[in-house]
């Protein structure tokens, strides 16, 4: 397991959101996580990364306890972060963006941007432009060129296709494949969660901060009771 | 016996002039949360008006009509008040950095306006043979009487204070310091709100100028250190405990009477050490804010609810 | 034109370039940090003092006390930093900004108790200016604008080219997300400190060149310092330099006799409050400044 987190309980403040959430990632798996508003999704991810306090569980990255490690040392344990909303640097250009993504390995970085340049070959036609003005699905890609840039192990990402059109969205789906080929493991956030479940290895069902199913992506799709409460209509 | 009653009763009236105009930024910041640094503009505005209203007639300077003080003061009042509508107006809006920084603008303007429209002002020179209220009694009860008055100013202050904190307006103005949006959609007018609460805490301010005018008999731009002035009236409504109108009083007196102790303090000094202690007392004030900050942080927004 | 050039554009230059340090240094904390230092004059007003007691201790000129100024500055600035900014970095801005008077208060009471409040000069001397088709531009003048010039370059230099600038300018747009990219907090604002402090030492120095030497020194161009900030978009130490030398020239230029009759614009008794009255202005106007700042 590269990554095993078991019990996480924990919130922003006084109040808890996590209610003794267990999640596991195996090397190369896409593993998406579903569930209404509310659910702690999104506090899920940012527990995993270091943003929010964890009172309660272990967090293990290959072996090794991350849980409450300081946010900055995460990139170099190999996981990176994209989070849902301000994830690229608006008043930065393309270029330093992905640079940033280097930060904690500037030697990798000419490396991490061919690798980055190949599976985005947009993002690098103007590398001068500033990430602020680009659009939702350019920007996405950013944020993803981002987190790439040194071959992370795993690749946490919240809602990645939030407000995209439905082109960038298979896009982003496609690509997760592709990250998830290279040997990257990905846990994804996600409210589209038909098509995200049709490239998952694995599901996850959260509501209100607790587990409440676990299957294999096909599986939980094909489960009637499981569409009808967590994936709406058709 | 009697220089020390003297003595008492001045910095007694000084305590006094402070609490008024620690209740004035109380109403700004503690129960509106505005930040203002230039509260010395608006106690300018209000000295000035009560010094060229009772002071006799002068080729110096404007007015001189010899009023007595109860007709002055109001007016002193209405002028701090007056003021604060265009500052206020233009830079309510402004985050509280900003509007820091804009006030701080304000009360330096009000400084060079003073400085340099003579005219009016009497320029750098200022407004000298202002009477002070019961000069007639003579030694040691006219100032005691003086002294009387300015308690009973403050107190009238306080209760109008308490009032305010209380009232629906009072209320209104603490749901829009703690949440503005959710107080828009209740339909309160944050802007009209703030203007309001901006304006009666200059008002305040205004008096206390009339009072500090009518006191010293003298009042001109350079009068107050502009610096230390601001600075003392904030390290007293956070060492009271900012957005409680007691603690604005307390914090008054508390931390004036310091201020005079040390200056007395000093005096016992030979001269060059005097100068020297009172820089020290200066290094002394910024180091206990430090102080209280650190250990209460929450003590800067005190009063909620 | 030429006492245009010689009486108010150069003047206005000198001063502009003193600002735009001193705005510089502002908005880059500002940025980094979200926090407005008031005490940033007082680090101005301390690295003047530090290079005159350079300059009397071993007889050198000002410009080669430049760097006893800044290695003044750099250790107050982290040691007030540490003592009573960091742990107030969670409260609310407000309370930072008080916290800044009082530290300022703390620095300038430190500079009487050392100095006394005597005006002092460097005592650089007389040279003769340097003349050119009628312009005069006197040699301090001179070393000013190059030094500024130099500064500025510096300062875009790091920012622009290299990791730790681009660190620093990720922090200004997103902290959380530079800290998920691997930035180190801290570091960052060390870094922002030494910086801030360096140009503020430069600037006071020059500003005590081209005045003279009071503790108040830089507690009086505070407010233009600030102004500046904001006119050029705080966050955005370009455009906060650039908002200096608009504010520096706009200043001497208010007291150029333009109008009929030889009557300036403004009374030269009101110059201190150009500053004021432009800051008051874009607050109004335009608050994110003339350039696009980090808000």
């Amino acid at each position: 397991m590269l990554l095993d987190a078991e019990g996480v309980t924990g919130g922003y403040g006084e109040a808890d959101i996590l209610h003794g959430v267990d999640c596991r990632v195996g090397a190369g798996e896409v593993v998406v996580v579903i569930g209404p508003n509310g659910a702690g999704k999104s506090t899920l991810m940012k527990a995993l990364a270091g943003l929010v306090h964890v009172r309660r569980g272990s967090i293990r990255l290959a072996g090794e306890e991350i849980a409450n490690a300081p946010a900055e040392g995460m990139i170099a344990r190999g996981l990176a972060f994209v989070p849902q909303e301000r994830n690229v640097f608006a008043s930065l250009t393309v270029a330093e963006n992905l640079a940033m993504g280097a930060y904690a390995r500037p030697a990798a970085a000419r490396e991490g941007s061919a690798r980055v340049a190949a599976m985005f070959p947009e993002l690098l036609e103007r590398p001068r432009a500033l990430a602020g003005s680009l659009s939702g699905g350019q920007r996405q890609m950013l944020a993803l060129g981002r987190a790439l840039m040194l071959s992370p192990r795993l690749l946490l990402l919240d809602e990645p296709t939030a407000g995209l059109s439905p082109k960038f969205c298979g896009l982003i789906f496609r690509k997760v494949r592709e990250i998830a080929a290279a040997g990257i493991a990905v846990l994804m956030v996600e409210q589209n969660a038909r098509p995200a479940l049709a490239i998952a290895d694995r599901g996850l069902v959260l509501a209100m901060g607790r587990n409440r199913a676990e299957d294999a992506g096909p599986a939980l799709l094909a489960n009637p009771e499981i569409g009808r409460l967590f994936l709406g209509g058709a | 016996m009697e220089a020390a009653l003297l003595y008492l009763t001045t910095i007694l009236t000084l305590a006094g002039i402070y609490a008024a105009l620690a209740l004035g930024l109380n109403l700004q910041w503690g129960l509106t949360g505005l930040m203002n640094f230039g509260a010395l503009g608006f106690l300018a505005a209000g000295a000035y008006a009560a010094a060229l209203l009772t002071a006799p007639e002068s080729a110096q300077h404007l007015g001189g009509f010899g009023w007595p003080w109860w007709l002055a003061w109001p007016v002193a009042a209405a002028a701090g008040a007056l003021l604060a509508l265009p500052v206020g107006a233009a830079s309510l809006r402004l985050r509280a950095d900003y509007l820091a920084i804009a006030t701080i603008g304000f009360a330096e303007i009000v400084r060079l306006v003073a400085r340099n429209e003579d005219w009016l002002t009497g320029g750098p020179l200022g407004v000298s043979g202002i009477p002070r209220p019961f000069e007639g009694l003579g030694q040691p009860w006219g100032p005691v009487a003086f002294l009387l008055l300015v308690a009973l100013v403050v107190a009238g202050l306080y209760a109008l204070a308490q009032a305010t904190a209380h009232s629906p307006f009072g209320r209104a103005l603490r749901a829009v310091r703690d949440d503005e949006e959710a107080a828009k959609a209740a339909g309160k007018d944050p802007g009209a709100l703030r203007l309001r609460a901006f304006v009666l805490g200059a008002a305040f301010m205004g008096l206390a100028g009339a009072m500090l005018a009518q006191f010293f008999k003298f009042f001109g731009p350079d009068a107050l250190d502009p610096v230390a002035t601001s600075f003392l009236v904030w390290v007293m409504l956070i060492a009271g405990g900012s957005g409680s109108n007691r603690g604005a009083v307390l914090g008054a007196v508390a931390v004036w009477a310091l201020w005079a102790a040390s200056d007395w303090l000093a005096a016992q000094l030979p001269a060059e050490l005097a100068t020297r202690a009172a820089y020290f007392r200066l290094f002394l004030i910024g180091l206990a804010l430090q102080v209280i900050l650190l250990a209460r942080p929450q003590g800067m927004l005190g009063g909620r609810g | 034109m030429l006492e245009l050039v010689n009486f108010y554009i150069i003047p206005g230059l000198v001063l502009g370039a003193v600002y735009a340090l001193a705005a510089a240094g502002v908005s880059l904390v500002y940025g980094v940090m979200r926090f407005a230092n008031f005490a940033h004059g007082d680090l101005m007003s301390w690295g003047a003092y530090a290079a005159l007691a350079g300059v009397a201790a071993f007889g050198i000129s000002p410009w080669a006390a430049l760097p006893l100024a800044v290695a003044a500055t750099v250790p107050l600035a982290w040691g007030v930093d540490r003592a009573f900014f960091a742990p107030l970095r969670r409260a609310q801005p407000a309370v930072l900004l008080i916290s800044s008077f009082g530290v300022a208060l703390m620095i300038r009471a430190l500079i009487y108790l050392a100095w006394g409040p005597t005006p002092a000069t460097y005592g650089l001397g007389f040279s003769p200016p340097i003349l050119w088709e009628g312009v005069r531009l006197q040699r301090r003048h001179a070393v000013i604008l190059a030094g500024a010039l130099l500064a500025a370059l510096l300062l875009h230099l790091l920012l622009a080219r290299t990791r730790a600038g681009r660190a620093m300018r990720a922090m200004a747009d997103d902290p959380d997300l530079a800290r998920i990219t691997g930035v180190g907090v801290g570091g960052v604002i060390r870094l922002t400190w030494a910086v801030s402090a360096a140009l503020a030492a430069t600037a006071g120095v020059f500003l005590a060149v081209d005045t003279e030497l009071t503790p108040l020194l830089g507690f009086n161009v505070l407010l233009a310092a600030f102004a500046a900030a904001i006119l050029g978009g705080i966050g955005r130490p370009w455009g906060a330099a650039l908002g200096g030398l608009i504010l520096g020239l706009a200043e001497e230029l208010s007291s150029y006799p333009v109008l009929p009759g030889g009557a300036p614009l403004l009374d030269p008794s009101y110059k201190t409050a150009v500053a004021f009255g432009v800051l008051i202005l874009v607050l109004l106007v335009r608050p994110q400044g003339l350039f696009r700042g980090m808000g």
